[in-house]
C-alpha cells in the first residue's frame, strides 16, 4: 500500500503573542511545528507500516523553502519520501487554491513514483487557520471518497474503516480505496524521530516541486486564484471590567454575588 | 448573460427526522442577512424525512423551503449531500450558503465549495453584510482564537459559510408561519455512496447533556481539585436549573465526560447565564463560551484570565463559595 501524509509548518500557536502596541501577531521567535493533528496522521500512517513494511509512506507539504524542515521531522519520525510544493505562484493561496495545486502536485508526485496512493491522509485542520478544509477539497479534486475527523482508522485489502467523532458521539464509516482521511487527535502516542533519520534527511536534499515542474493553471493558483479575501484582522477584546467581589469569607461573597444578580435581574 | 446568483440559503441539517438547533438558530442572521439585500430567506432540507424540518423552517421565519426527501439521504453521507446541494445550487443560484459547523456541515462544506469553485469561510461567530456588493462579512477566529479574521468572496457565487453552533440564539418560534414549499427530485444511487456510515456510537451522556441550548451553564475546570468536587457544580446547576459544563482540562484529567467539554475543542455556547468555577480562561475554552449574555467567574487566582471577561467575579476557594451560591440560589427560586 502506498501512503500519502499532507503536512503544514505552522507557528506553534500556544506559544503565539500580541504585540500591545500594534495589536498584531509577533510571529518573529515563535517556533515552527509541524501541525499537531498532522503529526498524528503521520503517526497512523506508520502505524500501517510498523505491521506491514512494504507500506510506503510519502510526505507532501506547500509552503516556503523552510518548510523542508517539517519534512525533515517526518523523514526522521520514519517517513519515505517527502515533497515540497513551492513556488512564489502559490503565495497567498486559500483552501480552494491550495487543494487545487496540491492536487495536481499529488498527481505529478505519483506519476514520478509511478504508482499511485491508495490512501491520503491529512489532520483535520491546521492549527493556524482552524479552517479543515484543505483534506475535503484534496478530495473534491480527485474525485475521492472521504471520511474526516477520525480518531482511529485500518486499512486492509482495499477496504478502509474509520471510527470518526462527531458532536454526537462516534460512527463506523468504511470506504473502498483510494481515499482521503482526515485525522483528529489519536489515541497513539507519537513518535519522536530518530537522530540516525534526522542526520539522513538533513543530509539530503529536499524534492521541490514548483510551478514549472507539474501542470498547474496560475489563473487558479495564489492569491489571484483564491475566491476568499482577508478584509481585516483584530484581536478580539477582552478587557471587561466586571464587578469583583472577595469577601472575608466565599460563603460572604456567594451571599453578596446573589443579591447582586438579583438586584440586577439576572436571578 | 447568466441569471444573477440571488437568495440566501440555509442548509438545514436534519438528525432522525429533527432539524439540528444550529441550523434553526441560523434562520436568525439568515433573515438579517436575506433582508439587507433585498432577498429571500430559503430553508434547503436533504433528508429521507423532510417533513418536521419544514415546519420547524417555516415557524422560524423561511420564506421557501426546497425540499430533497428519498432513502438515500437518510444517514449523512458527503457524496450523496454534496451531490444533492450542488445540483440545487447549480439550478436555482443562491447569493450565499449558511451552514451549520458541526462535523457533518465541515464535512460537506468544503466539498460543496469545491465542486462549485467557490470561497467558503468555516467556523465563523459573527455575520454582517456589505449591502452595496452583497458580500458577506464572514468573520471567525483563526490561531486558536488570538487572532479574528474578517473574510469575504467577492467574485464569486454563491458565497458560503459554516457557523459555530450556541453563538446565534434561536428566535422566536411563530406556529402560524407558513413557508412556500419546494420539492425537488434529486437522487444518487446508493451503490454510489463509497464511503458510508456502518454504525453509530452515541455518548451516552450527549443524550441527557444539553448545553447548546441550557439557559443557565456551570463550568468545573481544573481549579475544583478533584472529581468529587464537581458534586458543587452538579448541585449548583440543578438550582438553577441548568447544565454542567467543563474545561477541557477537566476532561483530560478523566474528572467528566467530553459531552460537557466546552471550547474550541468541544462544544461552543451561549446561555443566559456561564458560571466559570475554577477555570483559568484558556483562549480555547473562551472561544467555546464568550458569546454568554452573562458572565460569572469564580477562583482563588484573582489574575486568572476568565476575569477579563467576567462580568461578575468572585475572588475565592470554590468548596467556600459553591454551596452557599447554592443555598442562595435555591432561596431565590423558591
Amino acid at each position: 500500500m502506498n501512503i500519502l501524509v499532507c503536512i503544514k509548518q505552522v507557528p506553534d500557536t500556544t506559544e503565539i503573542k500580541i504585540d500591545p502596541v500594534t495589536n498584531t501577531l509577533i510571529r518573529a521567535g515563535v517556533p515552527s511545528i509541524v501541525n499537531t493533528f498532522d503529526a498524528f496522521a503521520l503517526e497512523s500512517a506508520l502505524r500501517i507500516k510498523d505491521a506491514d513494511p512494504g507500506v510506503s509512506v510519502t510526505v507532501v507539504t506547500m509552503g516556503p523553502a523552510q518548510a523542508s524542515v517539517a519534512l525533515n521531522t517526518c523523514l526522521g519520525a520514519g517517513a519515505d519520501n517527502a515533497y515540497l510544493v513551492s513556488d512564489r505562484a502559490f503565495g497567498g493561496s486559500d483552501t480552494l487554491a491550495t487543494s487545487y495545486i496540491l492536487s495536481n502536485a499529488i498527481r505529478a508526485i505519483e506519476e514520478k513514483q509511478a504508482q499511485k496512493f491508495d490512501l491520503i491522509l491529512c489532520g483535520k485542520q491546521a492549527i493556524d487557520g482552524d479552517t479543515a478544509q484543505v483534506g475535503p477539497e484534496i478530495a473534491e479534486q480527485l474525485d475521492y471518497p472521504q471520511i474526516t475527523y477520525a480518531t482511529e482508522l485500518t486499512a486492509e485489502k482495499g477496504k478502509l474503516r474509520v471510527k470518526r467523532e462527531t458532536e454526537d458521539g462516534y460512527e463506523i464509516r468504511e470506504a473502498a480505496l483510494p481515499a482521503v482521511v482526515t485525522v483528529t487527535k489519536t489515541a497513539y502516542d507519537l513518535r519522536f524521530p530518530t537522530i540516525r533519520r534526522l542526520l539522513d534527511a538533513y543530509a539530503a536534499e529536499t524534492a521541490v516541486l514548483t510551478a514549472e515542474d507539474f501542470p498547474v493553471d496560475r489563473e487558479r493558483a495564489g492569491l489571484g486564484g483564491s475566491p476568499t479575501k482577508v478584509r481585516k484582522t483584530f484581536v478580539p477584546e477582552r478587557n471587561k471590567t466586571g464587578m469583583k467581589i472577595e469577601e472575608a469569607t466565599g460563603a460572604l461573597s456567594a451571599i453578596k454575588l446573589a443579591a447582586q444578580l438579583s438586584a440586577d435581574g439576572i436571578l | 448573460m447568466t441569471p444573477k446568483h440571488e437568495n440566501l440559503w440555509v442548509f438545514i441539517e436534519v438528525l432522525n427526522g429533527s432539524p439540528k438547533s444550529v441550523s434553526l438558530e441560523l434562520l436568525g442572521p439568515g433573515r438579517l442577512l436575506a433582508d439587507a439585500a433585498c432577498e429571500k430567506l430559503v430553508a434547503v432540507i436533504v433528508s429521507d424525512d423532510v417533513s418536521a424540518a419544514a415546519k420547524e423552517a417555516a415557524a422560524y421565519g423561511a420564506d421557501q423551503v426546497i425540499a430533497v426527501e428519498a432513502p438515500e439521504y437518510g444517514d449523512y453521507s458527503t457524496e450523496a449531500y454534496t451531490h444533492a446541494i450542488c445540483t440545487l445550487a447549480e439550478k436555482y443560484r443562491p447569493s450565499t450558503i449558511l451552514i451549520g459547523a458541526t462535523s457533518t456541515g465541515r464535512d460537506m462544506g468544503p466539498r460543496v465549495a469545491c465542486r462549485l469553485r467557490t470561497g467558503l469561510t468555516a467556523d465563523c461567530t459573527a455575520l454582517d453584510r456589505d449591502t452595496e456588493t452583497g458580500d458577506v462579512l464572514w468573520t471567525r477566529p483563526a490561531f486558536g482564537g488570538n487572532l479574528m479574521a474578517t473574510i469575504c468572496c467577492p467574485d464569486h457565487r454563491p458565497q458560503i459559510g459554516t457557523v459555530r453552533p450556541g453563538v446565534f440564539k434561536k428566535g422566536d418560534r411563530h406556529d402560524g408561519n407558513t413557508a412556500e414549499i419546494i420539492r425537488e427530485d434529486i437522487r444518487f444511487p446508493k451503490e454510489k455512496i463509497r464511503a458510508r456510515l456502518i454504525e453509530r456510537i452515541a455518548d451516552l451522556d450527549n443524550d441527557t447533556v444539553d448545553l447548546e441550548t441550557a439557559e443557565f451553564i456551570v463550568s468545573g475546570g481544573r481549579g475544583l481539585g478533584g472529581p468529587e468536587n464537581f458534586a458543587l457544580v452538579r448541585d449548583l446547576a440543578k438550582a438553577l436549573g441548568g447544565e454542567v459544563g467543563s474545561s477541557r482540562a477537566a476532561v483530560d484529567a478523566g474528572w467528566i465526560s467530553h459531552a460537557h467539554q466546552v471550547g474550541q475543542t468541544g462544544k461552543t455556547v451561549g446561555p443566559r447565564v456561564y458560571i466559570a468555577c475554577g477555570i483559568s480562561g484558556a483562549i480555547q475554552h473562551l472561544a467555546g463560551m464568550s458569546g454568554s449574555d452573562t458572565i460569572i467567574a469564580i477562583n482563588k487566582n484573582p489574575d486568572a484570565a476568565i476575569f477579563e471577561v467576567a462580568d461578575y467575579g468572585i475572588i475565592g476557594d470554590l468548596c467556600e463559595v459553591l454551596p452557599a451560591l447554592t443555598a442562595e440560589v435555591r432561596k431565590l427560586k423558591a
